[in-house]
């Protein structure tokens, strides 16, 4: 199909889909009305289980089931793509070349702000049943702290620090240890990953129940994955080279 | 302008859409398809959303009320932006071995290369 | 609506329209960035501070990381399989 007879094709499947979009919208209540069943039926529960945070309690009370899949899929891809970038067998792994200058004044900050946004990220985790957060933001924020060591400008320095076998390990086990939570609250409450634990007061950190546990184990498992991930990339980029290469 | 924001989404999903068919470059389809997704998580957000009400998350200083927005597409907007995250770094992954088999990145030639 | 909605929604529709627009990939990782920032102060707009916080993580840092290491990464590999082309010995393509 030539790029004219694709994009008359869009044209024509895109229009239909904007004209019916359109009649769709026109028909759903208006952008900010005051008609939300589910929110009416989701907070009351969240409450009556202590979370302050009523995002959380959706994602790892009341609809647990579909965050076991989602981070089921992230494990799922993180292998995937690793697996896809792994050095063939024509390509050999040289060290890294520690080459580049960068200003003094972003050293200094990438060496100040690390640290600092690791235990941002530790607090995000932890806090996540009762502040807005949870083990998902908190993931992420933690593998971006690892990585200002990288926008430091040495690529050496973040690859002693980040030994590849820990963080495998801490993606593989956090997937793992939702399941053996969710299996364990199945022998506890009879439902699998119900809220099995005991509820203190709203707003206390350990009040959510199973909830806390489910953040802290999705927490290490997204650090640990998008950690694995950027590994893979970095990889690739910086040391990875053909061998007719390295012969000339 | 009621209906401002579900246009917003609907136009964004389109547009991805768009550059993903008129792309000449793999990795440019890629980031296409993440302007689609983003597209979504308006649109899902947009119909949660209440008027002059509060987010979700109760505490000292918000005693809990019903006077807040949707947590539950919430909920699913945020596992999806993360999940969706690595499905890109595959995809990327998959651009990388494609120009080490074939030579190029450009969909057209791709379609022209078999056997 | 509120005037600051309705900002906040239009500012990520005009930067994704220069992502799409952008046809260099190098450059798309920028303008990608900035729209994960525009996107995030939507999601704050909205009442939605979690999504927003993952978001800014994902959107801005984490996705054009991975876009420019892969651009690196198939720049490198064409133009090492450019300089090879002369020398190659058994004369595949």
């Amino acid at each position: 199909m030539s790029r004219r007879t694709r994009l008359l094709v869009f044209l024509v499947g895109g229009g239909v889909l904007a004209a019916a979009f359109v009649v769709g919208v026109l028909g759903i209540p208006g952008f900010g009305g005051s008609e939300h069943r589910y929110r009416d039926l989701a907070v009351p529960a969240a409450v009556a289980h202590r979370t302050a945070n009523a995002v959380a309690a959706v994602n790892f009370d009341q609809r647990a089931i579909d965050t076991f899949g989602e981070e089921t899929i992230l494990i799922a891809s993180t292998l995937g793509a690793v697996a896809l970038l792994r050095p063939s067998r024509e390509e050999t792994v040289r060290r890294p070349p520690d080459l580049g200058h960068t200003l003094e004044s972003t050293r200094l900050i990438g060496y100040v702000l690390m640290p600092l946004t690791l235990v941002l990220g530790t607090d995000v985790v932890a806090h996540g049943g009762i502040t807005p957060g949870g083990g998902f933001q908190g993931g992420v924020v933690l593998a971006t702290g690892l990585h200002l060591l990288y926008v430091t400008g040495s690529y050496p320095a973040l690859d002693r620090l980040r030994p590849l076998l820990p963080f495998r390990t801490a993606e593989a086990l956090g997937a793992a240890a939702f399941g053996v939570v969710g299996a364990l609250a199945l022998i506890g409450t009879g439902t699998f990953l119900g809220n099995a634990l005991p509820y203190g007061s709203l707003g206390q950190i350990f009040s959510t129940g199973t909830v806390q546990v489910l953040n802290l184990v999705v927490g290490i498992e997204v650090f640990g994955s998008m950690v694995v991930l950027l590994a893979a990339f970095f990889e690739q980029e910086i040391s990875v080279r053909k061998q007719d290469e390295e012969a000339r | 302008m009621n209906v401002l924001a579900y246009l917003i989404a609907g136009y964004l999903v389109l547009l991805g859409a768009y550059g993903i068919v008129r792309s000449q470059h793999l990795v440019h389809a890629v980031v296409c398809l993440s302007i689609t997704q983003s597209g979504t998580y308006v649109l899902l957000l947009a119909v949660g959303y209440q008027r002059s009400a509060s987010a979700p998350v109760f505490g000292s200083t918000t005693k809990p009320n019903l006077h807040v927005v949707d947590p539950v597409v919430q909920a699913m907007t945020l596992t999806d932006i993360v999940v969706s995250a690595t499905v890109t770094a595959l995809l990327l992954a998959l651009s990388v071995q494609i120009n080490k088999r074939h030579g190029t990145v450009d969909p057209d030639e791709l379609i022209a290369l078999r056997g | 609506m509120n005037a600051l909605v309705a900002l906040c929604l239009v500012l990520p529709a005009l930067a994704a329209t220069a992502v799409v627009l952008t046809r260099d990939p190098e450059r798309q990782a920028v303008t990608l960035s900035v729209f994960g920032m525009l996107l995030c102060l939507l999601l704050l707009v909205l009442q939605a501070p979690d999504v927003a916080l993952s978001e800014l993580g994902i959107g801005t840092a984490i996705v054009p990381l991975m876009v420019m290491l892969t651009i690196r990464t198939i720049d490198k590999d064409r133009r090492t399989r450019k300089s090879g082309e002369g020398t190659d010995k058994d004369g595949d393509s």
